[in-house]
């Protein structure tokens, strides 16, 4: 199997916005326990923007690493400019993952997809 | 602080073994089918080793043959006698709890038209009696059923299995890896036709095993070449490698076996303090060196990952952690619950690991699984 790059180990091991938010304007569910992956991401929203964003996951070292990844990408950002992160892209922030992870374990845009899709459904 | 838990993995090399293996690469060198000095002082090394380790299962020197380690003993037991019998049947039983080196046989017993019936374990990991006897038909030449599992630790009764084997003159081969020097093995008192051994599990060097062939049993061999091992398995003999098992067998003893099943009930009931933990496999008929534990809604990759990062060695059959990202056969094979399937490990000890060791493991194990779980959705 392909080793992790220092990055994704380094953010495994000391992840960031790591939690849940209490009372969350959105919240994302992606994954399957059989599987080994569950992410749970909720956001906080305020004029269109992801003012805080938190995760929770049950998954390997890559899934911890692009979990915390995306949170880190999109605190502070723009809706619109979140959504348009890929699985891929977070990847690429990481400085890659091993090709057998990129597919079960890089679910973290689609998590922050879920959560923002909630949102917009509360808030009509 | 460095802690090798994976012991079923492979084992450190016991200092004896290798003082004991390094004459015979520098200076009794030689070819054991050579006929000179150097080729029969060769030739004693290979079979004193032979004879002590015939004894130690109470078999006859002539009816263990060295091999490469235990994939090709169960290799050459498999297709040996599959290939020797196919006129008598074309049934092979075995079950879904066994070695890759088992199961990837079969398939391919399976490709040269041999059926297989593959016996299902209980939640326990152990076989049905009943089931085995229901299964033999007039079809079967063989039945390979694993004494001492190597991921789950179960301890498979292969006496009983033997009984029935010998009754319906069936033959039994099993594969004894995990379970050779831990547990007392009779291949007569068993009735074992065919016995997979392997040197590197109990701290003998890599690349050597054996295979127990009962006197008067017919299989075909795999390689072709010259007459050694009593024609079954040509190649020049590793003669360091065979001295070498001989010795980690000699050294083997009972007192190794009652401290480690001490350390492993202590880490055992401690672990199971841990909340959301359970235990893989009978608690009861299981392997000394052996604790395979699962926690609930997190993934066993994290667990190694942190553990090693901690200088702890483990090893898990989670998926993760697989090449296929498919959790093991074996923890499938105990049906574990969804959210815990994912979060197996296996910590193996060996004769030398400690209390104070057993004492750290289990105390980062725990703060590694609630940091874990404190991520976890389902923590």
């Amino acid at each position: 199997m392909d080793e992790y790059t220092k990055k994704v180990v380094n953010l495994f091991k000391n992840p960031k916005n790591m939690g849940e938010i209490e009372n969350p304007d959105g919240v994302g569910v992606v994954g399957n326990p059989v599987c080994g992956d569950v992410m749970k991401i909720t956001i906080k929203v305020k004029d269109d923007k992801i003012t805080d964003i938190k995760f929770k996951t049950m998954g390997c070292v890559a899934a911890i690493a692009t979990s915390s990844m995306i949170t880190q990408m999109v605190k502070g950002k723009k809706i619109n400019e979140a959504l348009r992160i890929s699985n891929k892209d977070v990847a690429k922030e990481l400085g890659g993952l091993p090709k057998i992870k990129m597919h079960c374990s890089n679910l973290a845009s689609d998590a922050l997809k879920e959560a923002v899709k909630d949102y917009e459904k509360k808030k009509k | 602080m460095r802690i090798y838990m994976d012991n079923g993995a492979t084992t450190k090399v016991d200092e004896r073994v290798v003082k004991t293996m390094i004459p015979y690469f520098e200076k009794e060198y030689g070819n054991a089918s050579s006929l000179h000095d150097f080729g029969k002082a060769a030739r004693k090394a290979v079979e004193d080793s032979r004879k002590l380790i015939a004894a130690k299962i109470g078999a006859v020197p002539e009816e263990l043959i060295f091999t490469s380690g235990g994939t090709e003993s169960d290799n050459m037991a498999l297709i040996g006698a599959a290939a020797a019998n196919k006129k008598k049947g074309n049934h092979v039983i075995s079950t879904n709890f066994e070695h890759p080196a088992i199961m990837n046989t079969l398939k391919y017993l399976k490709t040269l038209g041999f059926e297989v019936t593959y016996l299902k374990v209980d939640a326990e990991g152990l076989i049905s009696l009943e089931e085995l006897r229901d299964s033999i038909t007039e079809k079967t030449i063989l039945v390979s059923i694993m004494h001492a599992n190597n991921e789950a630790g179960t301890i498979q009764p292969i006496k009983e299995i033997g009984k029935i084997t010998k009754d319906r003159g069936v033959l039994f081969h099993t594969d004894a890896v995990q379970s050779f020097t831990k547990i007392p093995i009779n291949v007569n008192k068993f009735n074992i036709d065919l016995m997979s051994l392997s040197a590197h599990k109990i701290h003998g060097p890599k690349g050597v095993g054996a295979l127990f062939i009962r006197k008067g049993i017919d299989i075909n061999p795999l390689m072709f070449g010259g007459k050694h091992e009593f024609r079954h398995r040509p190649g020049t003999e590793n003669v360091p490698g065979i001295v070498g098992f001989a010795k980690a067998v000699e050294i083997s003893n009972e007192s190794d076996v009652k401290r480690m099943t001490k350390i492993r009930d202590y880490m055992i009931s401690e672990i199971l303090k841990i909340p959301n933990s359970l235990l893989n496999g009978s608690r009861i008929k299981r392997n000394c060196n052996n604790i395979n534990v699962a926690f609930k809604g997190i993934e066993g990759e994290s667990i190694l990952e942190l553990l090693n990062e901690k200088g702890i060695a483990v090893s898990t059959g989670s998926a993760c952690a697989s090449k296929n990202l498919e959790p093991s056969h074996v923890l499938k094979a105990l049906k574990l619950p969804d959210l815990y399937i994912q979060g197996a490990i296996r910590l193996t000890i060996s004769r030398y690991t400690t209390m104070k060791e057993a004492e750290y493991v289990l105390k980062t194990l725990k703060s590694i699984v609630k940091r874990l779980t404190e991520m976890s959705p389902y923590g």
